[in-house]
């Protein structure tokens, strides 16, 4: 057996080497015999109306090959919506087409509208400036305040839209009435109105794109920033551009960070394509920081009033939220469901909540579009549920941990199901809040308080205790939801004649370590040396058909596709050994990398059965086939449910109003742990995001749409003197239920669980100093804002 | 980025003949103008490095009395340097940007683009230093003219400062969150004669004399003697970083830090 390299093992990641060392291959390192370079022609403006568009001096310029407008991709597919959500009246979600480059209008600043292909990328880059001179783009009044995008109907991001309203819907509808009646009798209601601020995912590598023609064979070949290249080949060849799924290879090489916003497909994807077919050259992109902070997909952005209706002793009663949810100006591939399934499913939180109505409206506005970015609604979720009952612990003078507890699920109530519709399966939230406040000692608190104190400081204890839903998704369910898509995976597992081992996974590394620990998962189960296992992934020519990496589900999912595989290596060696041993299958045991006669000494390695299935020489070709690689399509039956306890403690500086984090303590259920170190850094790097959304990233468009934070001058991200040293547990497991490694997911707790932690432990040091009329502070909590607040006193 | 020509003299009187050319502009550190030039937001024709003029380098003075930095010496040379002399000087340097800004950009460069955000222009404020030009030589009261904005002439190069050494000083800044920059910095300089007090960071006219404040502190150099002083907000920039309010409150805050670090 692996004694250092199995489950449970924290071997170091092994695929950091290459990028430690500068031997990483990214989308822009790869270079082509013949390449040429697409540059975009962006909107300056976040609204017009695109009049005539002159190219005849930009294409005369030294170097140019190609110019593409709107005009030449208008009769094409739209770039569509993953998800058909219904608005409360049952009628369909509006769902204009997002095209390839944008036509009639521009809809938001940063909005491609054209498109110059030239001999080098600074050719390309000076054509593009003098066709944006020669584009006439005629100002329309900007919609940017959610609020008024709905109050007014004559000013449209779509002109088909008149409200600028993509639906209206209610979780769960039939709620509604028996909410509205509770939340009216309750002895005692709650309410918070909360802005969950819009980010700016930063992946570090930014978004890239090759796109490639054969003539020979009519083949097309994308390499491209992908967290799912087999989505991306659906989604271009099935609506976008009609390319046959087997005439397109889609590769995703090394890609630093996603968050989410490397899911989708996006325009200039096609037109790589498009302009590599029309020159039979390959066409490059990458894009310039500036361009990913205008048109990477956003993240979050709601605007929230949530009411806890309650007894006097803090015994819930129930949940109601109303939400604009934005979804800037175009329906990026999962914006509907992020908001939706992925948000109002957990408004019940870790609670027995006897009822919970959300409603939420999506809207259209002239920013850059807003998707899934790490956590996915669920931080929207939490963050809104752990303010509103921190607010109502200090209107009522409860304790907060006390609160939780009397409210949360106990193990003894699983499955148990909520009232807005999912089942949690596995659980135990008291144990993590115990382990929480013992690794935090709570109970020193008031004496660091007091030295915080004379130093002048006001410190804060936070509390969130989080749950959230993801390995997703049973395709069964999903698909009575709304998706378009099935959310299984896949994973081929092949062993070579020399018994060394290709997994060939759906899911897609972009930094989660898969390389590391998905050979841990193999070797365990054949009790071989993980070092001959090899993880291959990102080629839609290499790879069985996976949804990819999101969701927290590449272990949950793909990990449970890859253990379903191995079983049926292990149970085909089975035959192939009983034959080779001259014993009955029924006998036949397989331990620590052997196959052996059972109560016999009689055994063969994996390794020689391995080579007899490629030299089949004394092997039972009548009944079994040759060749020893299996392959596993896992399809969950739940979502995962990991959830867990946070308390972070804060210094605020009355003088200034700067908050320092200066503890964090992570209690999770992750369920069964693989790889404790990658745990922990997902974990470390989930926090970091939280702590990044609470103090310091402001994403901030000016009336006029023009967006103010577009560079790290002005959005702040957060460093690493901005984050404490994380304390992280993952002991309290329940594994989970219905998956083979009873593995839960942990990529986005920590962007889930941490920011309410940091707000409340920000209101409690603001009370505790003295400024208690502070009751909320809307994210980020910047220096300026935390002092604002203290002066309204 | 457009295409330029660049010319690196290596004195002070090539690099004027240089300057005179159409479109020419001079290049010191280059951690405003390159970025600048990357988003084509600026397009000069040549650039004139100052860099290679070794006499515009250095660090000299005379202790207790002044010292005085070459116009083109690096942010980490002051740091290094300048302590013996000055040491709120040195201290101010060590704490500008990162340490490849500090191995790159030089006073002379902070000082001619006069960023609004910058850390320099308060110390030679505050300290009353002298700017010497290959021109003349203006008094730091009379260098500054508003955001970005300096009385330097076209084709005028700095070539020195010569900062006179105070009892006491020092800087205290808050940073911006994102990029890092003074959102509001004091720096405070006892003399025998009073006290002066320069602000950076916080007003729309760039770096400002807070002269309530030189009064107050002339009579009792003590943060205590400051409380309940602002600058009026008016007239202070409001941005996402905060607001005018903010930044006046700041400088009360960074002032008294200030005099509470000179001791």
């Amino acid at each position: 057996m692996p004694k250092d390299g199995g489950i449970g093992a924290s071997p170091k990641r092994r695929e950091d080497i290459r990028f430690l060392t500068g031997e990483g291959v990214y989308t822009d390192d790869i270079q082509l015999q013949g390449q040429c370079f697409a540059y975009f022609v962006r909107s300056t403006v976040a609204h017009g109306t695109i009049g005539t568009i002159d190219t005849a001096a930009t294409e005369a310029m030294p170097g140019v090959l190609a110019v593409f407008t709107g005009e030449d991709f208008k009769d094409v597919g739209g770039n569509p919506a993953g998800w058909l959500i219904n608005s409360r009246d049952g009628t369909p979600m509006r769902e204009p087409k997002r095209p390839v480059l944008a036509h009639g209008k521009v809809r938001h600043v940063g909005d491609a509208y054209a498109a110059v292909i030239a001999e080098t990328y600074a050719q390309a880059k000076d054509a593009a400036e003098q066709l944006a001179a020669d584009s006439e783009i005629e100002d329309l009044p900007a919609i940017v305040d959610m609020a008024a995008a709905v109050a007014n109907a004559d000013n449209r991001v779509h002109d088909e839209i008149p409200d600028n309203l993509c639906f209206d819907w209610g979780w769960v509808e039939d709620n509604r009435a028996a909410v509205d009646e509770a939340i009216k009798n309750a002895p005692h209601v709650t309410t918070l109105e909360l802005v969950n601020n819009r980010l700016v995912p930063n992946a570090m590598e930014p978004r890239a794109s090759i796109g490639e023609y054969f003539p020979g064979t009519g083949d097309y070949k994308l390499t491209t920033t992908s967290q799912n290249p087999h989505l991306h080949r659906l989604l271009i060849s099935a609506f976008v551009m009609g390319i046959p799924e087997n005439k397109l290879t889609v590769v995703a090489p090394d890609v630093g960070g996603g968050f989410g916003s490397k899911i989708y497909h996006y325009g200039e994807e096609a037109l790589v394509l498009a302009a590599a077919k029309k020159l039979k050259r390959p066409v490059r992109w990458t894009a310039e920081r500036s361009e990913s902070f205008l048109t990477d997909a956003h993240g979050r952005d709601h605007v929230t009033k949530i009411e806890l209706a309650c007894e006097e002793d803090g015994t819930f009663i129930a949940f109601r939220t109303e939400t604009l949810a934005n979804v800037g100006a175009y329906l990026s591939n999962f914006a509907t469901a992020t908001p939706t399934f992925l948000h109002g499913t957990l408004m019940a939180g870790p609670y027995k909540v006897p009822n919970v109505y959300v409603n939420l409206k999506t809207v259209f506005t002239n920013t850059a579009p807003v998707d899934a970015y790490r956590g996915a609604g669920r931080p929207e979720a939490t963050y809104s549920l752990e303010r509103v009952i921190d607010k109502m612990c200090r209107e009522l003078e409860l304790d907060p941990f006390e609160v939780r507890r009397k409210n949360f699920i106990t193990p003894d109530m699983f499955p148990y199901t909520t009232p807005v519709g999912l089942v949690y399966d596995t659980g135990d939230y008291n144990a993590t809040l115990d382990k929480a406040m013992e690794m935090a000692d709570v109970d020193g608190f008031e004496d660091r308080r007091a030295e915080s104190a004379a130093r002048g400081k006001l410190r804060g204890m936070g509390l969130s205790t989080w749950i959230e839903a993801c390995g997703i998704a049973p395709s069964n369910l999903v698909g009575v939801l709304g998706s378009r898509v099935g959310l299984y995976d896949a994973a081929t597992v092949r062993v070579n004649a020399t018994g060394n081992i290709s997994v060939m996974t759906g899911a897609h590394s972009h930094g989660q370590g898969h390389e590391t620990v998905f050979p841990q998962i193999v070797a365990e189960k054949l009790g071989i040396d993980p070092a001959s296992v090899e993880i291959v992934h990102g080629d839609t020519s290499k790879i069985p058909f996976g949804m990819g990496s999101y969701g927290s589900r590449s272990l949950a999912v793909a990990g449970s596709a890859m253990n379903n595989a191995v079983d049926k290596i292990i149970a085909k060696g089975k035959k192939i050994a009983a034959h080779m041993l001259e014993a009955s299958e029924d006998d036949i045991t397989f331990e620590d990398g052997n196959f052996a006669v059972a109560g016999t000494d009689k055994s063969l390695s994996f390794g020689e059965v391995a080579f007899s299935a490629y030299v089949p020489h004394n092997y039972p070709l009548e009944t079994l086939e040759p060749g020893l690689e299996e392959t596993s399509f896992y399809d969950p039956g739940n979502f995962t449910y990991p959830a867990g306890a946070y308390l972070c403690e804060v210094e605020v500086c009355p003088e200034t109003g700067k908050v320092d984090v200066v503890a964090f303590y992570c209690a999770d259920d992750f369920g069964n742990v693989m790889n404790p170190l990658i745990v922990e850094g997902q974990v470390h790097g989930g926090v970091g995001q939280g702590i990044g959304q609470a103090l310091c990233e402001q994403t901030t468009y000016d009336a006029d749409g023009q967006l103010l934070s577009a560079s790290y001058m002005d959005y702040a991200m957060p460093r690493a003197d901005d984050v404490p040293f994380y304390q992280v547990d993952y002991s309290c497991n329940t594994p989970c239920t219905h998956n083979p490694l009873g593995v839960k997911g942990c990529g986005e707790a920590g962007a889930i669980g941490s920011p309410p932690a940091v707000i409340n432990a920000v209101v409690d040091a603001l009370n505790s100093g003295g400024f208690t009329h502070i009751t909320h502070i809307d994210m980020p909590v910047t220096p300026s804002r935390v002092w604002t607040a203290m002066q309204a006193q | 980025m457009y295409n330029f020509d660049f010319v690196r003299p290596s004195t002070l009187a090539e690099a004027v003949i240089a300057l005179a050319g159409d479109e020419a502009q001079p290049l010191a550190g280059g951690q405003t103008l390159l970025p600048s030039m990357k988003q084509r937001l600026n397009m000069p024709g040549t650039l004139v490095s100052l860099t290679g003029i070794a006499d515009l380098k250095g660090v000299s003075g005379e202790a207790g009395a002044s010292v005085t930095i070459g116009a083109a010496t690096t942010h980490a040379q002051v740091a290094a340097e300048a302590g013996a002399f000055y040491p709120a000087l040195a201290d101010l340097a060590a704490r500008i940007g990162d340490p490849a800004v500090r191995n790159r950009g030089t006073i002379g460069g902070s000082l001619a683009n006069n960023d609004p955000s910058a850390c320099y222009p308060a110390a030679v404020l505050a300290s009353g230093a002298t700017i010497t030009t290959n021109k003349r030589e203006i008094a730091a009261d009379d260098f500054f003219d508003g955001m970005f904005a300096t009385v330097l002439e076209e084709g005028e190069i700095i070539t020195s400062v010569t900062f006179p050494i105070p009892q006491a000083a020092a800087y205290a800044k808050f940073l911006q969150p994102a990029s890092r920059f003074a959102l509001t910095g004091a720096f405070v300089a006892r003399f025998e004669g009073g006290v002066r007090v320069a602000i950076t960071g916080a007003s729309e006219g760039g770096v400002f004399r807070w002269s309530d404040a030189e009064s107050v502190l002339s009579n009792s150099f003590s943060g205590d003697a400051l409380a309940g002083k602002l600058p009026a907000a008016e007239g202070m920039i409001s941005d996402l970083h905060g607001s005018a309010a903010y930044r006046a409150h700041l400088c009360g805050v960074m002032t008294r830090r200030a005099v509470a670090a000179a001791g």
